[in-house]
């Protein structure tokens, strides 16, 4: 029951494409037809040459810890604690926040570095969540 | 900016700081004020400038009876009030306005007449951070702190040590809200809060406020109390999204505004009596004196566990015991503030003596925006 009372996200017109992305299995960047620079999060222009002509693609889902607070309280709604909170810096250059899943929630389990992969959480019909685990092997 | 153009002349907190129950947040700016238009000698229709953050400058303004011809209602967090002093400066040189109130008041603990603050579902927060379980700044700020340590060979017992030097300091301090002595131990002993930050590194939650008065230098010397002059500003912001730092290593807000206000002051590290850092969190000095360039970021854990920050030390830094033993409104640039002009003033309950110059530095959100002001009593 907990879990339903977690903040949803909103998609905006900017943002709606990775949402639809992570709904359908992908982790989705943009990346600049100018310059090459891949970026997140989403908007329709480039924040290192402005330039308007960017494309979506899927990402790897390959990522690394970058950092992360294991959060004891005040403890968000839907959230038992004590959970990560984590940045994660994915293989093509972006970091991003999400939770470890499938890891114990400890110092111990959580060395930075750690090599991580995406898993898909569905909160319901609109909206999925981008967490991640540990890669396997 | 010119350098030393423009003086503090007035400057006060509210007459409590700590639990205030029987006043509203606009009561505690006007309490402020009014005490800083005291320490002026100034009446509140000699104040043509007002500027303030988080009430809006229309709020405050109206509810003191005030007729402002100028108007700052910047709100980047708790640095805010820097970046007041530097826009007002600014304003006061170009004629803009000639006496400027800056105010600053939060019911931080009781939650008095406090407007809420929340993040929209479909704000970049709310779609790419509010899901992950974030949830107040003791969720946040912290996030980048285990990169920081691990890049730079920082340890917990270290970033413990600063929260046990702030305590002397506080310990001096009539005013401040925790003064009993505390041991590293004790530190790395107390709740947890979010690893790897416990209870006793993380700021005071307290009602309080406090606020400047600034003119020109040239008028300046007629007030009742030496005047504090304004001899170097930088500012700058990055992102509200703690996620999408730069790097954990620095802040990228930090290294603009501070050597900014470095050069415009014209003076070496070595040239600074008193420093000023505003931490909510106890990994905030130590990501200071990297980023200000006092010495690089390897150092600054060493440089705090060895004493250089302590009362007697080399580089005394928050003299009031700061916001981990001070007090901790929600906005605590304000009160670094008013240190460093009691500081100068030579009339700090813990005060350094024969301080000449004062460096203060803020933080706004989470590492989303940084002023740095620096004093001095010499013109």
């Amino acid at each position: 029951m907990a879990e339903a009372q977690r903040a949803r996200p909103k998609p905006t017109p900017e943002t709606q494409h990775f949402w639809d992305g992570t709904q359908a299995g992908e982790l989705r960047l943009q990346r600049c037809d100018a310059c090459a620079h891949v970026y997140f999060p989403p908007r329709p222009f480039c924040p290192s040459c402005a330039s308007r002509k960017v494309s979506a693609f899927p990402a790897s889902g390959k990522a690394t810890l970058y950092s992360y607070v294991i959060n004891h309280r005040p403890a968000a709604p839907g959230f038992t604690p004590p959970y990560a909170i984590a940045v994660v810096e994915l293989e093509e250059g972006p970091r991003m926040m999400t939770n470890i899943i499938d890891c114990p929630q400890t110092p111990e389990a959580l060395e930075l570095d750690m090599k991580l992969e995406v898993a898909f959480d569905k909160l319901d019909d609109k909206i999925t969540l981008p967490l991640f685990r540990p890669a396997k092997g | 900016m010119r350098r030393n153009q423009v003086a503090v002349v007035g400057a006060a907190e509210t007459t409590k700081l700590g639990v205030i129950p029987d006043m509203s947040q606009i009561q505690l700016h006007a309490d402020a004020a009014l005490n800083a238009i005291a320490d002026a000698g100034l009446k509140l229709s000699d104040i043509d400038g007002i500027a303030t953050a988080v009430e809006t400058p229309q709020q405050i303004a109206h509810y003191l009876g005030i007729t402002p011809t100028w108007v700052d209602g910047t709100s980047v967090g708790g640095c805010s009030f820097m970046l007041h002093v530097r826009h007002a400066a600014a304003a006061i040189e170009a004629g803009l306005c000639k006496t400027v109130l800056i105010t600053h008041a939060e019911s931080g603990k009781s939650m008095i007449g406090k407007l809420p603050r929340s993040i929209p579902a479909d704000s970049l927060q709310g779609q790419f951070e509010a899901p992950f379980g974030v949830y107040g700044p003791p969720s946040m700020f912290p996030i980048p702190v285990l990169r920081y340590m691990k890049t730079h060979g920082i340890t917990h017992e270290q970033i413990a040590s600063v929260a046990v030097v702030q305590r002397e300091w506080a310990a001096k301090n009539p005013r401040a809200m925790m003064k009993d002595p505390i041991t590293v131990a004790d530190v790395l002993n107390s709740r947890m809060i979010a690893y790897p930050f416990r209870l006793l590194q993380c700021c005071l939650v307290t009602d309080g406020g406090g606020a400047l008065i600034l003119t020109s230098a040239d008028r300046a010397k007629d007030f009742p109390k030496k005047p504090v002059y304004i001899l170097g500003t930088g500012e700058s912001v990055e992102t509200p999204m703690v996620s999408q730092m730069e790097t954990f290593n620095s802040s990228r807000a930090f290294k603009v505004a501070g050597p900014t206000a470095f050069r415009e002051a014209g003076i070496t590290h070595k040239d600074v009596d008193h420093l000023m850092i505003y931490d909510a969190f106890a990994h905030l000095p130590l990501f200071g004196l990297g980023d200000l360039g006092f010495m690089p970021h390897e150092e600054t854990g060493k440089f705090i566990a060895d004493g250089n920050t302590r009362p007697g030390g080399k580089l005394p830094l928050n003299t009031n015991g700061g916001g981990l033993s001070y007090m901790h409104s929600g906005m605590y640039g304000m009160y670094a503030l008013q240190e460093s002009v009691r500081q100068m003033r030579g009339i700090a309950p813990a005060q350094v003596e024969g301080a000449k110059i004062s460096v203060c530095h803020g933080v706004g959100g989470m590492f989303a925006a940084s002023g740095t002001i620096i004093f001095t009593n010499e013109k």
